[in-house]
């Protein structure tokens, strides 16, 4: 083993599981109601995790290999450190601050890359491919390019790593293609990739009580000592140009917001005649459902 | 410079792609309506009859950067191409497939430009928007359309600040249509040193695996499927064209496909494939129990069926009571009308 240092971060995100929308999912109003939804690990950043846990186990036994968990969210996103780190995680910082609110892509890649910056020299940075509430795909892309990483998208399966390069397949839109580089660069992973490996029983056991500050304040009643503590870092502690961040740093605004849950699933009949079928499809067309 | 640029993307047979000729088409639509030049930028090696592919699709100028290195697309030198382009021409719009190319490159360059990127839109309209705040009114912006939040909402993003205004479209949601036959552009060589970089080949290409173009309705939006109800092969032609029309693949049950009515590889169902697409346009299929629990998360339903009393009646949220045969020219028909 020599004295080298590898340093992998993942990007992972809290997300509301959009695909278990319920009945009360929107609110009546036509707006999200992102209480009623669970939230849970962005399944392509697990697929993530899992992609550098494997460079981790390939690399380890030549050099000190670091997996850095960073995301960004409210408080409470700290869950997502914590269960990396059950999974083989080494740490992971939480960025979180009111003057992130409103961020788009732009703003959120800006972000997480002056992050990353901070945690000096690193070689790989994994993402998922794209966070389910969203599905733009475009934060890993804009954070390599923030960081002037190299970037493959859409890895499939790890080929090979050793300390000077890494071999991928990554998915295309008809096929599979075969690329290697080297360090450092940024990797997007497929949701076709291995499934994550599960929580470890002696890792639950010694980071169930790793947590951030603001999670300590909450629940400073049971003055419980905790382990490890999940870092957590605001606005400031990014050192950013704050013009970046947010909504002010978002070139895309929401104009306008329609609800699509149409009618309920009731049952509606029509009949075979032009006018009601020509109703139909005006309706389908205006819902933007074809 | 208020023109438009489509990036066009180009297929493992060195055409281009439909889904660019289809953002062409979309695009001399808004360049008519703002009064601006359609631009088109192809990178490759030695792609042919780049003319007669685009210009009839109204393309005003075509950017072309051959070399004999991009034969494949690679992000970085596409990345850095595009990048210097849009410095020089200041486009106001600039259009990607949202295949996983255009994916893998828009977002990288509206991070490099500090633009505003939307992804996978369902609709580009022209437009005036107001600041909320400010009551500043922007003129003939772009409104880009998108289903967002697992297809629950529909939102209108703009990026009214910002240049270029960019977005990604899937392919088979814009319409592919001729311009003008007679249309001429003029191609514009773009010389290779100017803008790449030896290091933009950081990335090697070992191997490449490519599958033919096959059926593929899992990802489909839309399905219209048939079942033992419609009746025979022929028939299923008709479900063809409405899927054709409205841009949906064509999904059967078990029953049709031993019937011969159409390939193994379109079932739905239990021992086919499952599928949620948005909108589930059921044919002639009477619902059993296999075949529903492959298509019963579809965020839509229309059950067509002589039989109002058809299991799949209770899942659909429309029910139209009729023959297929019948009711599909009329669909047809209605979307013709309401769409052109």
């Amino acid at each position: 083993m020599n004295n080298k240092q590898f340093h992998i971060v993942v990007l992972a995100k809290q997300v509301p599981d959009t695909h278990n929308v319920g009945k009360d999912a929107m609110k009546e109003d036509g707006t999200i109601n992102r209480a009623a939804l669970p939230a849970i690990y962005n399944p392509d950043d697990l697929k993530a995790l899992e992609m550098a846990l494997a460079c981790k186990d390939a690399l380890k036994d030549i050099m000190s290999v670091e997996v850095t968990i960073v995301t960004m969210g409210p408080p409470r996103a700290a869950e997502i450190v914590r269960e990396s780190m059950f999974r083989g995680a080494d740490n992971g910082i939480v960025i979180s601050d009111k003057r992130f609110a409103g961020s788009d892509t732009l703003a959120t890649s800006y972000a997480l890359s002056a992050a990353v910056k901070k945690l000096g020299k690193v070689d790989i940075v994994f993402s998922g491919r794209q966070a389910i509430d969203g599905d733009t795909a475009q934060v890993g892309p804009q954070v390599a390019e923030k960081l002037e990483l190299a970037q493959i998208t859409y890895a499939e399966e790890l080929v090979s790593v050793t300390e000077n390069e890494i071999v991928i397949k990554r998915r295309l839109d008809r096929g599979i293609e075969t690329v290697k580089t080297s360090f450092p660069v940024l990797i997007t992973v497929h949701g076709n990739a291995n499934e994550c490996r599960p929580r470890h029983a002696k890792r639950v056991i010694m980071y169930k009580n790793a947590s951030s500050i603001s999670e300590r304040q909450e629940t400073k009643a049971n003055g419980q000592k905790p382990m490890v503590t999940i870092e957590e870092w605001n606005a400031d502690d990014i050192n950013p140009d704050f013009s970046r961040l947010g909504m002010s740093g978002s070139p895309t605004k929401v104009k306008s917001i329609e609800n699509v849950v149409l009618t309920s699933k009731e049952n509606k009949i029509i009949t075979n005649s032009e006018s009601e079928i020509n109703e139909l499809m005006k309706e389908l067309v205006t819902a933007h459902i074809i | 410079m208020n023109n438009i640029l489509v990036f066009c993307e180009i297929t493992e047979e060195q055409q281009i792609a439909e889904v660019s000729l289809e953002l062409c088409s979309k695009a001399r639509k808004l360049a008519d309506r703002l009064n601006s030049r359609l631009d088109a930028i192809v990178i490759g090696n030695d792609i042919k009859n780049i003319e007669e592919q685009l210009f009839p699709f109204g393309v005003d100028s075509v950017f072309y950067l051959n070399d004999t290195r991009l034969s494949f697309y690679q992000t970085l030198p596409f990345f850095g191409t595009i990048a210097k382009l849009i410095q020089e021409e200041t486009p106001d719009i600039v259009l990607f497939g949202a295949t996983s190319v255009g994916r893998d490159l828009a977002p990288r360059i509206s991070s490099y430009l500090r633009c505003g990127l939307t992804a996978d839109c369902t609709s580009l309209e022209i437009g005036d928007h107001t600041d909320a705040k400010t009551q500043t009114v922007y003129k003939d912006v772009l409104y880009q359309i998108r289903p967002a939040f697992g297809g629950n909402i529909i939102a209108t993003i703009v990026s009214p600040e910002t240049r270029p205004q960019m977005a990604t479209v899937r392919e088979g949601v814009m319409k592919k249509e001729i311009y003008n036959e007679n249309h001429k552009g003029v191609i514009r060589n773009l010389k290779a040193e100017d803008y790449l970089k030896d290091n933009d080949f950081c990335v090697e290409i070992l191997n490449r695996h490519i599958e033919a173009q096959k059926v593929n309705i899992k990802g489909a939006p839309i399905i219209v499927a048939g079942g033992y109800g419609m009746g025979s092969k022929e028939n299923f032609a008709l479900l063809h064209e409405l899927a054709e029309v409205i841009g949906g693949e064509v999904g059967a049950t078990r029953a049709a496909i031993d019937a011969g009515f159409t390939e193994s590889a379109r079932q739905i169902g239990q021992t086919g494939v499952t599928v949620r697409p948005k909108l589930y346009i059921a044919c002639g299929i009477s619902g059993a129990v296999q075949h529903r629990a492959g298509m019963d998360q579809s965020a839509k339903i229309i059950s067509i069926n002589t039989d109002p009393n058809a299991p799949i009646n209770s899942i659909a949220d429309y029910t139209i009571i009729g023959d297929a045969m019948d009711v599909l020219p009329k669909m047809i028909k209605s979307y013709k009308s309401n769409m052109l």
